[in-house]
């Protein structure tokens, strides 16, 4: 049985945060992910905000990692290229009765820690944001918050640790655990088993049902609280600002933000929902989300449109440890009582994108609390680098690329301009890309105004010959959510295997 | 490679190619067709039916023999193509940055552009379908091309939303290839696409038309396993007690086309909110000098004759400003849209252009008149040509001719207003 000092459980970003920092060490690290691809959960569906740390009570441990993971990512993006902009947000009243709740925002932000707030006049904040409610008539503004590319985020900490020696393994579910009395000895995967010392559960929406398999906080649950979101073409629409409503008990209200490729996003919702894999929209929630964004900025325009998705909050109900302060949904982020072995990283919903990395610095002092020696590697490389992005160069560059590598001349996702040369050196790299769902959140192919309907047929024929498979064995996301359904009767390609039907359906372009 | 050309093309479609052919018949020396695709012919070549060339060849060819006819006269004239190349930029200016595996990264310019890149398809996202987000789910062109091109079947139970052509079109193509098509749902209480479509699509192969109802959500976690279907009242809000959920494992989206329009914008074309596309006069002339437009870039048509014969004038227009002549932005009359008109094209008016022959307005109804109907151009109360049509339905585009004898009405009037009204 292959043996290992640490399995994490779970690719989202917070598993791929920690196994990037345990790389740095000389133990021998497993991570699994029961998905295809890393951050297929809810670390590919959420707001993307680096937020700056008002939002979270005071004492929590949400508050502490927020605002000491915002601190992380200047350093993080430009040591694994992520891209990120501290663009700042705003917290807009729209209603005079709101305004002492924004100066409820901003004593709690200090009392956080965080810097850069600033109350604003209506007036100021229509000034620098001419779209937005000209009923808005105060604002607090927060400098140090940023958007980043929370796909490129995970992929990012997963390849960088890859590289430093981590093992990635995917479709792989955690099953059980392999218990020697009170301590973890291994796990039991769909994969087989494997020995370990320590066990991360990072996996999201299911930590809950991870830590009771080794009996641990049989009252801990998560709830899957589901938030929705449109997104709405750049083009149509040329809004850069974030802006947040005054927040409501349960979450921070739907908001009006911006990928960093500058589509507007508005979104989210949030609703309880029965199942942890309910990533649907529906039309209530997304007649809600238009509403809750409306008040936000009255001039949306539905046929903007060009996008929909939904996240699942891992909505958790650990009591807060903090003496004196009364919050019933803090982060876990523990080593467990009751067992030997077993780190939960857990209830991290929202503003836990922001807080992974602050959360993978604790995971390791907790180990190093835990007796564990640490010992530095000395060829640990923090810098990863991203591979060239067609549309983000200068013309100049453009062309160098495309004499080098001729591919990086044929466009094969129009509105996003993503070119064949990026996709092939995606399916190719240290983590492969090797479903369209995975491409998409490595280039973006496909999220643009046609969301796929271009680029569909051209991806499917490049992931075929590029793994040698039959294009009828590509999926979107997996087994069992494959493409196509058989060759056309009159197509005598069809058992002639990879290489015949590569050429046939991408070969035509090599003419 | 030469870098200037007088006319540059942007679009291989049955638009660009006609456009070039005519830009070169007037006396365009250098014309270059620029082609994303890997071989000419616009979308026409994955519509392998037949169908094409009745109105205009009174021939009736399939989409790839029709298109091909207007390739081969255009090389034989002399026309420059160049395909696996996509325009990137185009400014105001008629620069253009152009990519292809083969000349790389390459600027060109040109005293003309015609601007013929067709039109692309509205998504889920766009209509909102509620539900999970599986594989299996595919605009009506997208599997069109996977079925024709790449010789893929995309699922084997079908449920079509929308009655546009490519959808019945593919109804009767997937029932040739062995698959079930459960079904067409249309929200609309009236067909969308052309009525021959719909009994030689649909009625043909008993594929079942379901008028005033929708999907209301998509169910299946990695593929899709069926689709909810539900009627809709006249605000397309569900009808209480009507969902029927149809096992599937494909969902095609036939629910209408948008002009391709991203490097119009670039080029700081003025876009009509109506047609999706720019703003053009009679001799397809758009807001920036020296650069026209051709096709379902400009309104999205019906039939392909049309499209050809937009092509043709845009070409010639084209050409004559690339030889010096002021053919845009000369005093000219707006068009609206009057009761029952969705968009009229072109918007602006030459009234000498009347002087050169009949001026043809294309145009599309908001909702269908099953009788008699009439199509009236108007200066206020003043008419300035009507014609009788046998119906009017939103499917079909509706054409309407200016003749030379209203050349004095025209030049006087302010504004002409379409309409189209029972009788
Ligand atoms: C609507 C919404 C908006 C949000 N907005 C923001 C924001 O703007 N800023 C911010 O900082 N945070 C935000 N968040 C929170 C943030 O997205 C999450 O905190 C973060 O992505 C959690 O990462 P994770 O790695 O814990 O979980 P996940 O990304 O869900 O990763 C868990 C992984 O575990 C895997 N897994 C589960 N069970 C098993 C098993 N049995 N075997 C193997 N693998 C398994 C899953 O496949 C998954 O990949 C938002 C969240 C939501 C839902
Ligand atoms: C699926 C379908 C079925 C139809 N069926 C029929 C029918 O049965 N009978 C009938 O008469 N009519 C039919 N039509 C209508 C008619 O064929 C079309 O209206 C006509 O093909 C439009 O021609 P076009 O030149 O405007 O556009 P297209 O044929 O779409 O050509 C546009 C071309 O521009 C290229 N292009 C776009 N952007 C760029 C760029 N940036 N750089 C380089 N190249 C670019 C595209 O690749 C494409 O080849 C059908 C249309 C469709 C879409």
């Amino acid at each position: 049985m292959q043996t290992y000092d640490v399995a994490i459980i779970g690719a989202g970003v917070v598993g791929c945060m920690v196994a990037r920092v345990l790389s740095r060490y000389d133990l021998s690290v497993l991570l699994i992910d029961k998905e295809s691809d890393v951050g297929a959960g809810t670390s590919s569906a959420n707001t993307a905000i680096v937020h700056a740390g008002y939002d979270p009570v005071p004492g929590t441990l949400k508050a502490a990692l927020n605002v000491a993971g915002n601190r992380m990512w200047d350093t993080l993006a430009a040591e694994l290229d992520i891209p990120f902009e501290r663009r700042g947000d705003y917290v807009v009243a729209v209603d005079p009765e709101e305004v002492p709740r924004l100066e409820l925002l901003l004593q709690q932000g200090r009392a956080n820690g965080v810097t850069g707030m600033e109350m604003l006049s209506g007036e100021e904040l229509r000034r620098r944001e001419p779209l937005v409610n000209p009923k808005a008539c105060a604002a607090l503004w927060a400098s140090t918050s940023g958007i980043c590319d929370p796909f490129a985020a995970v992929l990012a900490a997963a390849e960088n640790a890859v590289t430093n020696g981590v093992t990635l393994m995917l479709e792989t579910a955690f099953e059980g655990f392999h218990m020697e009395v009170r301590r973890i000895a291994g796990v039991r995967t769909s994969r087989g088993s494997f020995r370990c010392r320590w066990v991360v559960n990072a996996a999201g929406v299911y930590a809950d049902e991870v830590m009771h398999k080794a009996g641990v906080r049989p009252d801990f649950r998560i709830t899957p609280r589901r938030g929705e979101y449109y997104v709405l073409d750049r083009a149509q629409l040329p809004l850069r600002s974030v802006l947040f409503p005054v927040p409501t008990a349960v979450s921070k209200g739907i908001l009006v933000t911006a990928t960093v490729h500058g589509n507007p996003i508005v979104g989210p919702n949030a609703q309880d929902v029965a199942s942890k894999e309910d990533r649907s929209v529906t039309r209530e929630g997304l007649e809600e989300v238009w509403r809750g964004a409306q008040r936000l900025v009255p001039g949306l325009d539905p046929r903007a449109v060009i996008g929909l998705f939904a996240g699942l909050r891992a909505a958790g109900n650990a009591r807060c440890l903090t003496p004196g302060v009364d919050y019933g949904h803090d982060f876990v982020v523990e080593i467990a009582e009751g067992v030997q072995g077993l780190v939960n990283l857990a209830g991290i919903e929202s503003p836990g994108l922001t807080a992974a990395p602050a959360i993978a610095d604790r995971v390791v002092e907790l180990l190093r609390d835990a007796g564990e020696p640490l010992r530095e590697k000395r060829s640990w490389n923090p810098i990863r680098r991203a591979r060239p992005r067609f549309r983000d160069l200068p013309p100049e560059e453009q062309a160098a690329l495309v004499r080098r590598n001729p591919l990086y001349g044929r466009i094969v996702c129009r509105c996003e301009t993503v070119t064949e040369g990026e996709i092939v050196a995606e399916i190719h790299a240290p983590i492969p890309a090797r479903t369209y769902d995975a491409l998409k959140r490595r280039t973006w192919l496909g999220t643009g105004r046609c969301q796929g309907g271009f680029d569909t047929p051209r991806v499917l024929a490049i992931l075929a010959r590029e793994l040698g498979l039959s294009p009828l064995q590509v999926t979107k996301k997996g087994p069992g959510s494959e493409f196509l359904s058989r060759p056309t009767k009159d197509a005598d390609w069809s058992d002639t295997g990879p290489e015949r039907a590569g050429h046939r359906a991408g070969g035509g372009w090599e003419r | 490679m030469r870098r200037s050309y007088d006319v540059i093309v942007i679009g291989s479609g049955p638009g660009g190619m006609a456009a070039a052919i005519a830009a070169k018949k007037h006396g365009a020396a250098h014309v270059l067709v620029i082609e994303r695709d890997v071989e000419p012919g616009g979308i026409l070549l994955q519509c392998i039916h037949h169908g094409f060339g009745v109105e205009t060849l009174k021939q009736d060819l399939t989409g790839p023999a029709y298109a091909q006819r207007f390739v081969d006269e255009a090389l034989a004239l002399g026309v420059d193509v160049m395909v696996d190349a996509m325009v990137l930029q185009l400014t105001p200016s008629r620069h253009l940055w152009v990519t292809s595996t083969r000349s790389g990264l390459v600027e060109l310019e040109a005293r003309a552009i015609v601007l013929a890149m067709g039109c692309r398809e509205r998504t889920r996202a766009q209509i909102r379908i509620p539900g999970s987000r599986p594989a299996g789910v595919y605009t009506a062109g997208t599997a069109q091309r996977l079925v024709n091109v790449e010789g893929y079947m995309p699922g084997r139970r079908f449920v079509i939303l929308g009655s546009g052509d490519i959808g019945m079109i593919m109804a009767r193509r997937l029932t040739l290839e062995g698959a079930r098509v459960e079904r067409v749902l249309e929200i609309m209480p009236y067909l969308t696409g052309l009525t021959r479509n719909y009994v030689q699509c649909l009625l043909d192969y008993g594929v079942p038309l379901q008028l005033s109802h929708t999907v209301a959500r998509i169910l299946g976690d990695r593929r899709v396993e069926a689709v909810e279907a539900v009627q809709v009242d006249e605000n397309w809000r569900p009808v209480p007690g009507t969902a029927e959920v149809i096992p599937c494992d494909t969902l095609l989206l036939s629910v209408g086309l948008i002009p391709e329009n991203e490097l119009s914008r670039q080029a700081g074309v003025s876009l009509d909110p109506a047609t999706g596309g720019p703003y053009v006069d009679q001799g397809f002339g758009t807001s920036v000098p020296g650069i026209f437009a051709a096709g379902n870039v400009v309104h999205v048509y019906d039939l392909v004759d049309w499209v050809t014969e937009a092509g043709y004038v845009a070409g010639r227009s084209a050409a004559r400003s690339a030889l010096g002549d002021q053919v845009q932005g000369v005093a000219s009359v707006g068009l609206c849209a009057g009761e029952n008109v969705r968009h009229v094209v072109p918007q602006r008016l030459n009234p000498e252009s009347l002087t050169e022959g009949p001026q043809r307005l294309q145009l599309r109804v908001v909702r269908p008149i099953e009788g008699r109907a009439r199509v009236q151009v108007a200066d206020g109360d003043t008419l300035i040509a009507e014609q009788r049509l046998r119906y009017a339905r939103p499917g079909e585009m509706v054409m309407v001719t200016l003749p030379p004898t209203a050349y004095d009405r025209v030049r006087q009037a302010k504004a002409l207003v379409v309409m189209v009204t029972e009788g």
